[in-house]
């Protein structure tokens, strides 16, 4: 009954097929959910090679962990093997063990002693950096995917190691996408913009 | 001889010749008339008469347009300011490594002319410590961030006290009540009395018709934002609107790889972009001017 009586209030109502769809938020939709984006490095790690396509192949810390044991922690990055080996480290004045267990090097622990598994790594990086954790939480530290009114879809925030690698975390730069089109301009600090982009 | 050609006769003659030549002077531009001007687009009304039905009609028309000229199938939508949303950004430049994603996001989302590289964002160069726009430079190419530098993106400030807006003569360029100060590329005469008008340089001019591969179209496209615009008229950075009316993040945002850009809705008074104007230092661009933007940058420390 309810649906016969709607379709004639379209039908009069000129909402017929050829209208533009217009955004109207189904009804009852579900709320949406923010999570927290699970970067590769937490759970593989490079191998220098590549897969048929030619992306760079990862191995999961699994492929050799659950076969072997764990070696404990060395004292100093130089002294790691294997897949570990030329590990670059420049991150204050901590040691391995300030983020890692000792005896169990692939899974975390927190200033307390408390042991905390890598995908958390987050409340680790926030027990020092509390500015940054403060804006993070607030949503103004770190970039987002997906939609800003969680009525109407997800969103994905970044942790804290998909931007920042945690054995060297100072955010690299590059160059430059998007060239200039007249590099004749270039390094003019008065030049604006060529004719025609304006 | 006289009863032939009388003065009059000649007079009239005279008249008839001028009148057909100014006749037809009045109606050259119709000898112009090219296939990128329908009748129906001529005879388009102003954006805010247009009723819904007649609306869907120009839809489809601009659907079939876009298939015809780009070679793909686009949805073109034109999605209405939502109830209780006025949006606003903010961008933290102790951040901002001058990358220029945010430009190249911008450039691909928006259906921006390929040859010219054009992108309604323009990240400046500027010496730390400066905040003068004039000295930016947009045009540096080596790697980035540079010591002593500070890199400071500039788009459409979505201005409350719009000097674009006012300018108009045709009245093609309004602020719509979600804050987004949009142009209607159908009723535009490219004039370019905005472009001079805005403070920002935000707003771009089509010179020439946007050339695109139909592979790198976008073809989520909305009728006041991400549509390619016709030669002749003037274009300018809309918040994405077509991604942020549907509840989605503007694409220059999703690009940043630092994190940079925040957006949100100003009404909901727990959403990012509140928490920054309340706790961050935050400034405008040219405030002297009172242009009241929604567009604001802040710094970490």
């Amino acid at each position: 009954m309810r649906p016969a009586f709607a379709a004639v209030l379209l039908a009069f109502g000129g909402c017929g097929k050829d209208q533009p769809a217009r955004f109207q938020p189904p009804p009852g939709a579900p709320t949406g959910k923010e999570t927290l984006h699970q970067p590769a490095k937490l759970t593989s790690v490079e191998s220098d090679q590549k897969d048929a396509l030619g992306r760079p192949l990862r191995v999961a810390c699994e492929s050799c962990h659950s076969l072997r044991e764990t070696k404990p922690m060395p004292s100093r990055p130089e002294e790691l093997k294997e897949f570990h080996q030329g590990l670059q480290f420049r991150h204050g004045e901590l040691a391995c063990t300030s983020c890692h267990q000792a005896s169990q090097p692939r899974s975390l622990h927190l200033a307390t002693g408390e042991p905390l598994p890598m995908p958390e790594a987050v409340t680790l990086c926030a027990q020092c950096h509390g500015p940054q954790y403060r804006d993070f939480k607030a949503g103004a530290h770190g970039g987002m995917t997906g939609y800003w009114d969680l009525s109407k879809g997800d969103r994905t925030r970044n942790h804290c190691v998909s931007c920042h690698d945690p054995h060297s975390p100072k955010y690299a730069g590059g160059h430059p996408v998007m060239p200039p089109r007249h590099p004749s301009a270039q390094g003019e600090p008065d030049t604006k913009e060529p004719q025609h982009h304006e | 001889m006289s009863d032939i050609f009388s003065r009059r006769t000649v007079m009239k003659g005279a008249g008839a010749t001028l009148g057909a030549a100014a006749f037809a002077h009045a109606m050259a531009p119709l000898t112009e008339w090219t296939q990128d001007l329908s009748v129906d687009a001529f005879l388009q009304k102003h954006y805010k008469e247009l009723t819904r039905d007649e609306m869907a009609r120009i839809l489809v028309h601009l659907k079939a347009e876009a298939k015809q000229k780009y070679g793909r199938d686009v949805d073109i939508q034109d999605l209405p300011p939502q109830e209780g949303v006025s949006f606003g950004y903010a961008l933290n430049l102790s951040v901002c490594i001058g990358c220029r994603r945010c430009a190249e996001a911008c450039h691909q989302e928006n259906n921006h002319d390929r040859s010219t590289g054009n992108s309604y964002i323009r990240v400046l160069e500027m010496q730390q410590g400066s905040l003068d726009l004039e000295h930016g430079n947009a045009n540096y190419d080596h790697p980035v961030p540079a010591e002593g530098k500070y890199y400071l993106p500039v788009q459409c400030h979505q201005c409350d006290n719009a000097p674009c807006v006012k300018v108009c003569p045709v009245q093609a360029t309004w602020k719509e009540p979600d804050g987004i100060v949009v142009v209607d590329y159908n009723w535009c005469i490219g004039c370019r009395y905005c472009e001079a008008a805005c403070p920002y340089h935000a707003r771009r001019f089509n010179w020439t018709k946007p050339e695109i591969p139909p592979e790198e179209l976008n073809p989520d496209q909305g009728y006041l934002s991400n549509r390619v615009r016709p030669r002749g008229v003037v274009e300018k950075c809309t918040f994405c609107l077509h991604r942020t009316r549907a509840g989605r993040l503007p694409a220059c945002l999703e690009a940043c790889p630092t994190g940079a850009r925040v957006f949100g809705n100003l009404l909901d008074p727990k959403s990012p972009i509140r928490w920054v104007l309340e706790n961050k230092r935050v400034f405008v661009l040219k405030e002297e001017l009172g242009t009241r933007p929604r567009f604001f940058y802040f710094f970490d420390k």
